[in-house]
Formats: C-alpha cells, sequence, structure tokens
C-alpha cells in the first residue's frame, strides 16, 4: 500500500531558534500587560466604591445613636390628672412639658430664678421627652405620683454638639450657658449616647431628633409589593406569549424593539405617565403608595419582559420537542416544563428588577410622594413617602442634624438594595439546573 | 466499475485483489498448456515442472482466501463490493482447481511417457484446445466484468461434455480393440475427464461473473451435452 | 427475491401482515422557499422496521418529522401531499395533532428525559393523556414501559431519582420506554443511537427488533449497517427525493439504482 510520508525540513519548524524565543518572551510580556490592564480596571472601580461607601458610612453613622440625658422626673398628679379621672383623653392631653421644665430645675437649682438659663436649659430636651412621659403614663398609669430618674432624648442641637458634628459655641444654636450645661451633665454623668431607636420607628419630622423612616420604608414596601403583584404576573405572560405563542413577523420585532426601548426610558417620564392617568384622568389619592406602585411597574415591566424572555429561550429547544413529540399541547409543555426550567431566571430577573425599582425617586416624586408626610401609612392608598424620596427631603433640610440622618437613610436604602441582590444570587444558586 | 470510493485506500485494496485473482488465472493457464504440451512432445521434464509449480498456485489461493477475509472484516462490503469479492474468493476456488487438474494431466503423462506412445493422444489435445480457448475467454470476461462473453462460454460448456463424450467412447473403442492399450487408455480417460472438470469450473467463474455483475444467480440449468452417465442409445 | 426456496423460513422474519400502517403519497415539504422534500410516495408497513438511510440534507428527518407532524413547530414550514395513518390523513383539519402524536410517538437522536424523576418521565404521557391517574394503575403502565424498554432490571430501586442522572444508553431507554407509555401505534426514530457507545446500540438495536411485534417502527440512521441489521425495509433519499426503496436484504446486495449503490458502497463524494 502507499504510504503518505510526511517530512518537515528543520527551518519550518515551530519553536526553535532566537527568533522564535524572543517571539515567545514578547507574547509573556503582552499577556502580563493585558492581565495587568484588568487588574489595575478593578482596583480603580474598587477604590470608587471604597471612597464612595467610606465618606457615606462617616457621614451617617453617628444618625443610629442618640443622645440621652438623665433627669429626675416627678409624675406630678396635679399636673397630669388635676381632676384624678385617670380618663384616657385627660391623661394624653395633659402638659407634660411642665413635668420636663420641673425636672430640669430639680436637676439644676441655680435655674430656678433665672428665665433665660431656663430657656436655655428647656433648649436641651428634645420634644420628643414630652411624648415619652405621655407615652409611659398612658401604658402605666399608676406611675403617677411617682418620682423616677428617666432617661430624655436631647434636643438636635445638643444631639449634634455631643457628637462633635457642630462646634461648641454659638453656631450649633445652644447659647453659651446651654453649652455649660450640657458640660456639666456630661461630666456629671447624665449624658448618655444610645441607639437611636426613633430612626426606625418613628415617621417623618420637623424635628431631626425625632425623625424616622418608618414611614418611608413602609410606604416603600406598600410600593414595591403593589409593583411586584402587577409587575411579575403581567411581564411574565407577556414574556410567555412573545417567546412560546407570538409567530416571528414584523410586528412582533416590533414589539420587541420598543420593549427594550422602553427599558432605557428615564423613569422620570413614566412619573408623568402616571401623573397625567393615574391621578388627573383617574382621580386616584395623591402621594398613595398605590400610585408609586403603580408607576414603578411601568418602569420595572420592560425588565422583567426582557429578562424573563431570556430565561425562556435558555431553556433548551429539546425539552419543548420532548414534550410536545409526546403529544402535549403548547401549553402544556410551557407550563410542566418550560416555566418551571426557567423560573430561577426569571425571579433572579424580577429581583433585580425590584431592586432597581426601590432607589427610583423620580416617578415618585412626580407623583406627589414627596410630600411632608408625617404619618406611617396604615394602607396603601394614604399618604405616605418611600426611601429614596425620604432621602431627597432630608437632604434639601436645612438643619445640621438632618445631614447625617440623610446618610444614614441612603445606608438603609444600599442596604435594602444588598439584601435583594444577595436573595437573587442565592435564588439563582439554589434553583440552577443542570441538563 | 462506476466511479470510485471516497476512501481511496479501499479501491487499491480492490484492484490488489483483483491483480492476485489475474495472476492466478495466468498461471493457471500455463499450467494447462504446459500439461497439454507435455503430454503432445512426450516431454517428462515440462510435465515434473508443471507438477512443482502447482505449489505457486495454492500459495496465491491461500493468499486471496486471507485477503478476502480481511476485507470483509474491515471494509464491511455491500452491494456490488460485497458480490465482487465473495466472487473474487470463488473464483479463486475454481482457479486452484483447474490448476490442480492441470498437476494432475502432468502426473499422468509423466506415467504415460514410459510407455509406447498411443493412437488416441490427438483426441485429448483437441479437448484441450477447446477448453483453453475457453478458459481464456472466461478470464479475459472477468477482468472485463462483461457478462455477454461469460454468457457465451457458459453455453459452451454443453460443446465441452460432447466433445468428452465423443472421447470417451474413443476410448472405450480403443480399449476394446487391443488389451495392451488399456492401461494407456486409461491414463488418457483420466487425463481427460481432468479436461472436461476445468472446462465445468471454467463454467462457475463464468456463473460468478453474471452474478457479480447483475447480482441474481444463473436461473437455468447449465445445458448438459450427451452425459456418459446415460445409456446408450439403441445400436442402429 | 431471496436466493433460498420460499418453503424455508428466512431467520429473522416473522410472519407479518402486509397491511399498511402508514403512507405518503406525493408528499413535499418546503421550509420558506426551499423544496427540502420533493414528491415522496412511500408506504411504511405495519410490524415492520422501516430504514430511512441518505447522506446528510437528504430529507430523510424532515419526512420522519412529517408523519407526527412535528414539522408544523417550524416556523414556515409547509407540507403539501396526502400522508395517512390506517387510511386517514393527519394533515386533516379536523384531526387533533395532540392526539396524533400520542399515537404516533418520537425518539430523538439526543437522549432527552426531562430533568424529573424516571418515574415521572414515564408517568407524563399517560398522565396528560389521561390514560391512568395516578396509585397502582399509573404504576403499571410505568413499570411495563420501563420493562418493556429493557430498563426496569436496572433502575427498579431508583425510580425517584433524576432521569438525567443515568448514562447515556438509559437515557435513551428511558425515552424509548416514556414514548411506549402512551400506547402509541407508530414509533418515530431519529437516528436513536449516533449518541451511544456500541454495548448501548446493540441494547436498543435488540430492544427495536422486541418492539416490533407490538409497533409500527421507522428509523432514521446514519450507518448503514445499523439499517441492515435492524430493518426489513430501507428507503434510500437523496437531495430530498425518495430514490429507491425495498426490502433491506435486496438494498444492501443488488441495489437497482445507480445512487443507492454509490452511496451504500461509499462512492459518493
Amino acid at each position: 500500500m502507499t504510504e503518505l510520508s510526511m517530512t518537515q525540513s528543520p527551518t519550518t519548524r515551530i519553536g526553535s531558534g532566537a527568533d522564535a524565543e524572543n517571539r515567545l518572551k514578547a507574547r509573556y510580556r503582552a499577556e502580563k500587560r493585558f492581565r495587568a490592564y484588568g487588574l489595575i480596571s478593578i482596583a480603580i472601580a474598587l477604590s470608587f466604591l471604597a471612597v464612595l461607601l467610606g465618606s457615606i458610612i462617616l457621614r451617617g453613622w453617628t444618625a443610629f445613636t442618640q443622645t440621652y440625658i438623665q433627669l429626675p422626673v416627678a409624675f406630678d398628679a396635679e399636673t397630669i390628672d388635676p381632676e384624678g379621672t385617670r380618663e384616657h383623653s385627660a391623661l394624653s392631653t395633659a402638659d407634660y412639658r411642665t413635668l420636663i421644665n420641673a425636672a430640669l430645675e430639680r436637676k439644676f437649682p441655680e435655674i430656678a430664678d433665672d428665665r433665660t438659663a431656663k430657656r436655655d436649659v428647656q433648649k436641651l430636651v428634645s420634644s420628643g421627652a414630652e411624648l415619652e412621659l405621655r407615652k409611659m403614663v398612658l401604658a402605666n398609669p399608676a406611675v403617677i405620683g411617682t418620682t423616677a430618674d428617666l432617661w430624655l432624648p436631647a434636643s438636635a442641637a445638643a444631639d449634634q454638639v455631643v457628637k462633635g458634628n457642630a462646634q461648641h459655641d454659638d453656631s450649633s444654636g445652644l447659647s453659651e450657658g446651654a453649652l455649660a450645661k450640657l458640660d456639666a451633665l456630661r461630666l456629671a454623668g447624665a449624658l448618655k449616647r444610645r441607639f437611636n431607636t426613633y430612626l426606625f420607628t418613628a415617621g417623618d419630622s420637623r424635628q431631626p431628633e425625632l425623625a424616622g423612616l418608618l414611614g418611608a420604608i413602609v410606604g416603600s414596601f406598600y410600593s414595591l409589593a403593589i409593583t411586584l403583584a402587577l409587575s411579575f404576573p403581567l411581564g411574565v405572560a407577556a414574556a410567555v406569549y412573545l417567546e412560546e405563542f407570538a409567530s416571528r413577523n414584523r410586528f412582533t420585532d416590533l414589539i420587541e424593539v420598543n420593549i427594550n426601548n422602553l427599558a432605557a426610558v428615564p423613569s422620570i417620564v413614566f412619573g408623568l405617565l402616571a401623573l397625567e392617568i393615574f391621578l388627573n384622568v383617574l382621580g386616584l389619592p395623591r402621594s398613595a403608595p398605590l400610585v408609586g406602585g403603580l408607576a414603578l411597574t411601568l418602569v420595572s415591566l420592560p425588565t422583567i419582559i426582557i429578562s424573563a424572555r431570556v430565561a425562556l429561550k435558555a431553556v433548551p429547544p429539546w425539552i419543548r420537542e420532548a414534550a410536545q413529540g409526546l403529544g402535549a399541547s403548547r401549553q402544556q409543555m410551557v407550563v410542566h416544563h418550560v416555566l418551571p426550567l426557567a423560573m430561577p431566571g426569571i425571579l433572579t430577573g424580577t429581583i433585580i428588577g425590584m431592586a432597581r425599582a426601590i432607589g427610583e425617586s423620580a416617578p415618585l416624586l412626580m407623583i406627589g410622594m414627596v410630600a411632608f408626610v408625617v404619618d406611617v401609612p396604615a394602607t396603601p392608598v394614604d399618604p405616605s413617602t418611600a426611601l429614596p424620596v425620604q432621602v431627597y427631603l432630608w437632604a434639601a433640610s436645612p438643619e445640621r442634624a438632618f445631614v447625617e440622618r440623610t446618610s444614614a437613610a441612603i445606608l438603609v436604602l444600599l442596604a435594602c438594595l444588598a439584601v435583594m441582590n444577595a436573595t437573587a444570587i442565592y435564588l439563582r444558586k439554589k434553583f440552577e439546573r443542570r441538563w | 466499475m462506476n466511479g470510485e470510493h471516497t476512501v481511496r485506500s479501499y479501491d487499491e485494496e480492490l484492484s490488489y485483489l483483483n491483480n492476485l485473482i489475474a495472476r492466478m488465472g495466468g498461471l493457471a493457464e500455463a499450467q494447462l498448456d504446459g500439461a497439454i504440451q507435455a503430454l503432445v512432445r512426450r516431454d517428462s521434464e515440462l510435465a515434473s515442472r508443471i507438477v512443482a509449480a502447482d505449489a505457486k498456485v495454492d500459495e496465491l489461493e491461500h493468499e486471496v482466501h486471507a485477503f478476502t477475509v480481511r476485507l470483509l472484516a474491515l471494509r464491511q462490503p455491500m452491494a456490488q463490493d460485497l458480490r465482487a469479492i465473495v466472487g473474487a474468493l470463488k473464483v479463486s476456488g475454481d482457479l486452484e482447481r483447474i490448476a490442480d487438474y492441470a498437476a494432475n494431466a502432468a502426473k499422468r503423462v509423466l506415467v504415460l511417457n514410459t510407455l509406447p506412445p498411443a493412437k488416441p493422444v490427438s483426441g485429448v489435445p483437441r479437448l484441450a484446445r477447446l477448453v483453453q480457448q475457453i478458459l481464456k475467454e472466461v478470464l479475459d470476461a472477468f477482468v472485463e466484468q462483461d457478462v455477454d462473453r461469460a454468457t457465451k462460454v457458459w453455453a459452451q460448456d454443453e460443446e465441452v461434455d460432447e466433445m468428452y463424450t465423443g472421447l470417451f467412447r474413443e476410448l472405450i473403442t480403443y480399449m476394446m480393440e487391443d488389451a495392451r492399450n488399456i492401461t494407456a487408455c486409461i491414463h488418457l480417460m483420466f487425463i481427460a475427464k481432468n479436461i472436461e472438470r476445468i472446462g465445468d469450473h471454467a463454467t462457475n467463474i463464468a456463473e460468478t461473473i453474471h452474478f457479480n455483475v447483475k447480482g441474481v444467480p444463473v436461473r437455468e440449468a447449465r445445458p448438459k451435452g450427451e452425459s456418459v452417465l446415460l445409456p446408450e442409445p439403441e445400436a442402429e | 427475491m431471496s436466493m433460498m426456496s420460499e418453503a424455508s423460513t428466512q431467520p429473522n422474519q416473522r410472519p407479518s401482515p402486509d397491511a399498511v400502517k402508514m403512507r405518503a403519497v406525493d408528499a413535499n415539504v418546503f421550509y420558506g422557499e426551499k423544496h427540502a422534500l420533493k414528491s415522496v410516495d412511500l408506504e411504511i408497513k405495519a410490524h415492520e422496521v422501516t430504514a430511512l438511510i441518505g447522506p446528510s440534507g437528504c430529507g430523510k428527518s424532515t419526512f420522519l418529522r412529517c408523519l407526527n407532524r412535528m414539522n408544523d413547530l417550524i416556523e414556515g414550514a409547509r407540507v403539501t401531499g396526502e400522508i395517512t395513518l390506517d387510511g386517514s390523513d393527519i394533515y386533516d383539519r379536523d384531526l387533533d395533532v395532540v392526539h396524533l402524536r400520542a399515537r404516533v410517538g418520537m425518539v430523538f437522536q439526543k437522549p432527552n428525559p426531562f430533568p424529573k424523576s424516571i418515574y415521572d418521565n414515564v408517568a407524563y404521557g399517560p398522565r396528560i393523556h389521561g390514560l391512568a391517574k395516578s396509585g397502582p394503575d399509573l404504576d403499571e403502565v410505568v413499570i411495563t414501559s420501563l420493562e418493556r424498554a429493557g430498563l426496569y432490571a436496572e433502575v427498579k430501586d431508583r425510580l425517584n431519582e433524576p432521569g438525567t442522572g443515568l448514562s447515556g444508553g438509559q437515557q435513551q431507554r428511558l425515552c424509548i420506554a416514556r414514548a411506549i407509555a402512551v400506547s402509541p401505534e407508530v414509533i418515530l426514530m431519529d437516528e436513536p443511537c449516533s449518541a451511544l457507545d456500541p454495548i448501548a446500540t446493540a441494547k436498543v438495536e435488540e430492544l427495536i427488533d422486541e418492539l416490533r411485534e407490538n409497533f409500527t417502527i421507522v428509523i432514521v440512521t446514519h450507518s448503514m449497517q445499523q439499517a441492515a441489521r435492524v430493518s426489513q425495509r430501507t428507503a434510500f433519499f437523496h437531495l430530498g427525493e425518495l430514490i429507491e426503496v425495498g426490502a433491506t436484504e435486496k438494498i444492501f446486495t443488488n441495489p437497482q439504482h445507480k445512487l443507492t449503490q454509490g452511496y451504500i458502497t461509499g462512492r459518493f463524494g
């Protein structure tokens, strides 16, 4: 039989000679450079992140603490409940400020005759202290007549001085006398910093020390719940129809292009749309999480449709063939096989969509969730605000104490985002299948 | 053959096989020719050479056998290739038997040459010439894969049978004439029989050619001339 | 056709009725502008294995997919001509495609079990067609199908494990079990062994031989040796046309058409 012989002349061999060595060295150098570019890029990105997070944390971490002043408070029955009925209405409308002033006098006997000094010292205590006392009395009327050393919240001005955010002088809003009393309290050990529960239990307030995120959190929660309840079924159904049932023609191509465009539309446009249709035409309540949810649905729907379609496309065609070859109808194939396999991808996309929606402020501003709302909304149709909007409102407030609170609100928002993204990753890993 | 195989080595192997068959055929023809020459010229040396040369044909047949088995295992031949390869195996068997018969005839020539020349020797070469022509014709037809030529050869078997039967009777007559002729005539009878068998094998090869090309075996029974096995017709 | 006398029975030949199970008359398939299958007339006889062979792109898979209307799922595919099952046109408007696919099952080239348990894989068909609801009825159907597919002995203690955890050959037999669980009349196989090793292939071929008793089988294969081993009738396709069809032994020992000869002996290209 014939044999095909391969003879190579030595000069055509790869990998020998000085030339080849130089080429090899150059190749290694180029590779090192390439990897270095990547590392440098990551380093720059990480440093940006570090600077950003670092500055926010530095500015905001103090907001998680609140200064408390210890005062001897006497629950004077005469002041609280002169008629002695212990009726709820009487107890709640009593003048608790007097009790505080009395406590201050007890603490600083020297101010008894000095009205200026009295006023100065009163500026040290927050009006929230009165609410604290009221709460205590209403919860347990038996305290009337007793005296106790209570820790009461300090005013924002005092709080800022203690935290070091304000200078220890006139610019802090406190007079010299007040500052001196503050120092005295500190020396006496009657000054303490505790966790700032107001931040998470109270609604918004003009007084920074009483301002909290609960209203915004609940408002965001309601909005997001409505967004999820609407955009998930609509988005998945639309994606399923477009991917599985619609025929490929110009019309569906047009739809696809439009959906992709909608995903990139600035969200304020959706705000305008919501304003016009939901508020003006349909007359839904302004500032309600319901409308906010509807507006955010418009924002996140394109994203969910696109990611759901990708997840559906990723289901391998042989699964569909196998199902249909067995005689499953299209609907059975989609519901029994395609959707369960695509669900992890769809869920991941949905959560990422929700994470984006929670941070959207523009459409919420347009529909009025920027109003100053004190109460925590009880239902989705009550007026409310949302986390990103709250950040905006506090950032716009003049009080010094709101500076740290703005950063704290940003941290809370970032924490929510981080939790949502972590959930997305967890879900994706858990349900990932290999076929 | 119509067209070449995509895998060239397959074609090369097939032509190697045909080459072997062709060589065997040439050798078989030469053996037969040599045996007849030895008979006619009373050449014992030639006869001995013919007897010795049979080993070469046997060797070739073994080679064909082994190569065919190899082809069947390695190539999984189909359709015409399968028929061609199985046909080659059969033909090599036929050719080996033909060469055997030629060598047997040469052996008998050696014995005949020790006896005084007998008269009916002339009948045998005539039969041999016919069979030689048939053999050459069929081997050419095999190389060409020509069915028409093969069919003609196949039909000629009748002629061979008739000639053989005639020679048979002639020899019997001589034997009855003179008892001293019997030994020589018996040997001549066997030689004639060998040649007639060579003719049969040549017809086998013709049938194989038909199957190779047409894909179906020859349907009709071989036309047989008057057979020595039938009772003699009533003497007129 | 045979070289032996009629009186002797050939091995591997059961007395089979000559009934025609499926018939294609002037079948044409167009993918958009492309004329993929041209005027094919072919009969599929009952309880026989019919093999479709031919070079790539010759239309054999296209023809196979016509028989259970899987071509309907391809955008732009158009089928003309008449294809009948037991005499009735399968492209008739009134015919339920879902029901057709239960009668004409399919096994694909790449084993494609559902990412579910072995039990659920086999049970899916009977469930959706309402053949057995649950409980002992369904169990029986599943076990019988697995036994028929020659797989039950190997998986009987792990019916709840995922079907995708089996070896390639086992997966393919699982797909066959899944297909026969709905009691089809015809089983279509599109190169079922091309992804399997020789031992698994031999098991599937043995299975095909056994299944022939109860089903009609049409198999598309690239391997001529497999077609020769497994089928009783072979059809050769080339460039969308049916060139030759006949008894397998005749096609492989003495084909009539030059193209068939050329393909079978490896003279193409």
